[in-house]
């Protein structure tokens, strides 16, 4: 018997409909005084590996949660191919904060893991082989296999980010919404997340992915969009992040706009 | 050493402690296994309310001949639904709205038992008798503790994923509103059972202390729900000696032990304890 949580996307995404279509969107949060978000319209096409950048507060998080369902949009606003949010459980997966996770909860990885399959099984059925197999395959591919039998506490912070991006994998979403997944890692966990989202965008998948990283925007992504609760600019990484963005951003100034990348201007920013 | 034997199971020559001991374990198993998701989810604080709020609903239940089950039911019922309704919209943070109802329903508990003439009555309520279980409670409390392990073994994914990760489950289109409303239902059952052996004051002990304990001992869920219940099983028994040798209230004395199963958790856990931490200094 199955027991779907929420509606399940199965009828096939609307032919020609983009991964993502968000139009005049404006949020605010209950008890805010001013707009998290204003005016936000953009569209993400089927394959696209979107960097969200800008400051602190610059509302990346809100946006990612509003495309995840997490925070309720004002309706008619956002469409997941081409239908409203939360009509595609099964094709979109929601990466946390590392921060926003409870790593002190008695679970281990397998288990955690294992809650990217809960889509497919359902109320209160349990994991078949089918779901056990697509979760030792994300395992394999985290290298987290030899981790699998620990709580997830005792990891390191990138075995716990390779934790998170796992539980995506065995989703086997379309769409993949990933908050701060690269912060706080160190280059060679990075590299091995990076790995993972240029494997999944040649499988066709779609990547919005929030950073404050953007020495790794040119190498990693095929586009950027510079959101500062509206967006600012919009388009390939290198055009995106000018002098004019990132004063912006971060306050400060660039006045040879070629060697940003040279100045390692990620790590100047105040975080 | 045949002495000693004949002290321990002598007390259970008599029908009520054997009464009162089955209801001390089962009455631990159900609040060690729920417990464990009060403490994981931080519910501490409504699981107390929940026992306060229960009073007026027993007093009603007793004042008009009514089994106290269904009065203290309808009581906790009231009070999860309610501090959902006060907290929904965020007007007023739920701790507040858990404060407010509890300590309302609470002096509307104590003002109906004032006009109650015996006092025994009252100290039952808040302190606990569980050497007055009757069978009928047996069975109740029986029923409420299959109906609880059934519960989180048939929904242990759902419990699990909103406990862990609330903003996963809602990703996947699973509200853990609503999996908390089951639980706090749950919760209701089992305090009404738990009130029994501890009484209104104490149950959340009896919610927080074995489960506490038990993450201090494990890293693994399972392993925690089942500790607990050994712990918990462990002081009914220990209170059950108590009254019986020292005519103590028994109540007190299950809280007391649990309170220092947990100290010595915190001391000595292996790996993590206290003393531990000290000496890798």
């Amino acid at each position: 018997m199955d027991l779907n949580y929420g509606k399940t996307c199965d009828i096939p995404a609307i032919a020609g409909e983009p991964a993502v279509a968000i139009d005049h969107l404006n949020f605010t949060y209950p008890d805010a005084a001013n707009p998290a978000l204003h005016d936000i319209s953009l569209t993400v096409e089927k394959g696209e590996k979107v960097a969200l950048v800008g400051p602190n507060g610059a509302g990346k998080s809100t946006l990612i949660k509003l495309i995840a369902g997490l925070e309720p949009a004002p309706p008619g606003k956002i469409r997941v191919y081409g239908n409203p949010v939360g009509d595609c459980h099964h094709k979109v997966a929601y990466v946390p904060q590392r921060g926003d996770v409870d790593w002190r909860f008695p679970v281990s990885v397998r288990q955690v893991v294992m809650m990217g399959r809960y889509v497919h099984i359902g109320w209160f059925n349990r994991a078949g082989l089918e779901d056990r197999a697509a979760v030792q395959r994300a395992l394999d591919m985290m290298e987290l296999t030899d981790l699998a039998d620990r709580q997830i506490g005792e990891l390191s912070g990138g075995q716990q980010q390779r934790v998170m991006l796992a539980r995506s994998l065995a989703h086997e979403a379309d769409l993949l919404l990933m908050d701060e997944p690269l912060n706080n890692l160190d280059v060679r966990t990075q590299e091995s997340i990076f790995d993972v989202m240029d494997h999944l965008a040649d499988a066709g998948r779609t990547l919005i992915v929030s950073t404050h990283d953007l020495g790794v925007l040119p190498m990693h992504f095929t586009r950027a969009i510079f959101l500062d609760k509206e967006i600012v600019a919009d388009g390939p990484p290198k055009e995106v992040l000018t002098a004019r963005t990132l004063l912006r951003a971060y306050g400060v100034h660039i006045h040879d706009h070629e060697g940003i990348w040279d100045n390692g201007i990620a790590a100047q920013h105040p975080h | 050493m045949g002495s000693l034997l004949s002290i321990l199971i002598e007390p259970f020559a008599f029908g009520f402690m054997q009464r009162g001991l089955a209801a001390g374990i089962l009455i631990g198993i159900s609040c060690a296994v729920l417990g464990a998701y009060v403490v994981l989810r931080g519910m501490a604080f409504i699981g107390d309310a929940m026992a306060h709020t229960i009073l007026p609903g027993i007093v009603v239940a007793f004042l008009n001949g009514v089994s106290l089950f269904w009065g203290a039911l309808i009581a906790a019922i009231v009070t999860a639904l309610g501090i959902g309704w006060f907290s929904k919209e965020g007007e007023v943070r739920e701790d507040t709205a858990v404060g407010v109802m509890f300590s309302g329903l609470f002096a509307l508990g104590i003002l109906l038992l004032s006009k109650l003439r015996s006092y025994r009555d009252l100290s039952h309520i808040l302190f606990g008798n569980i050497l007055g279980v009757s069978d009928a409670d047996l069975l109740v409390i029986a029923g409420v503790c299959l109906i609880v392990l059934i519960a989180v073994i048939v929904g242990y994914k759902e419990l699990l994923v909103t406990s862990f990760d609330p903003g996963h489950a809602i990703s996947i289109g699973l509200s853990p509103s609503l999996v908390r409303y089951a639980l706090l239902m749950l919760l209701a059952l089992t305090i009404v059972t738990a009130i029994q052996a501890v009484g209104v004051v104490m149950v959340v002990a009896l919610l927080v202390t074995p489960a506490a304990t038990a993450n201090l001992l494990t890293k693994q869920l399972p392993n925690m729900m089942i500790l607990g219940a050994l712990f918990a099983a462990a002081a009914s028994l220990i209170g059950l000696y108590a009254s019986y040798y020292a005519d103590v209230a028994s109540g007190a004395s299950i809280v007391l032990a649990l309170t220092a199963m947990f100290v010595l958790a915190y001391l000595f856990a292996p790996g993590r304890g206290w003393v531990w931490r000290a000496l890798k200094r």
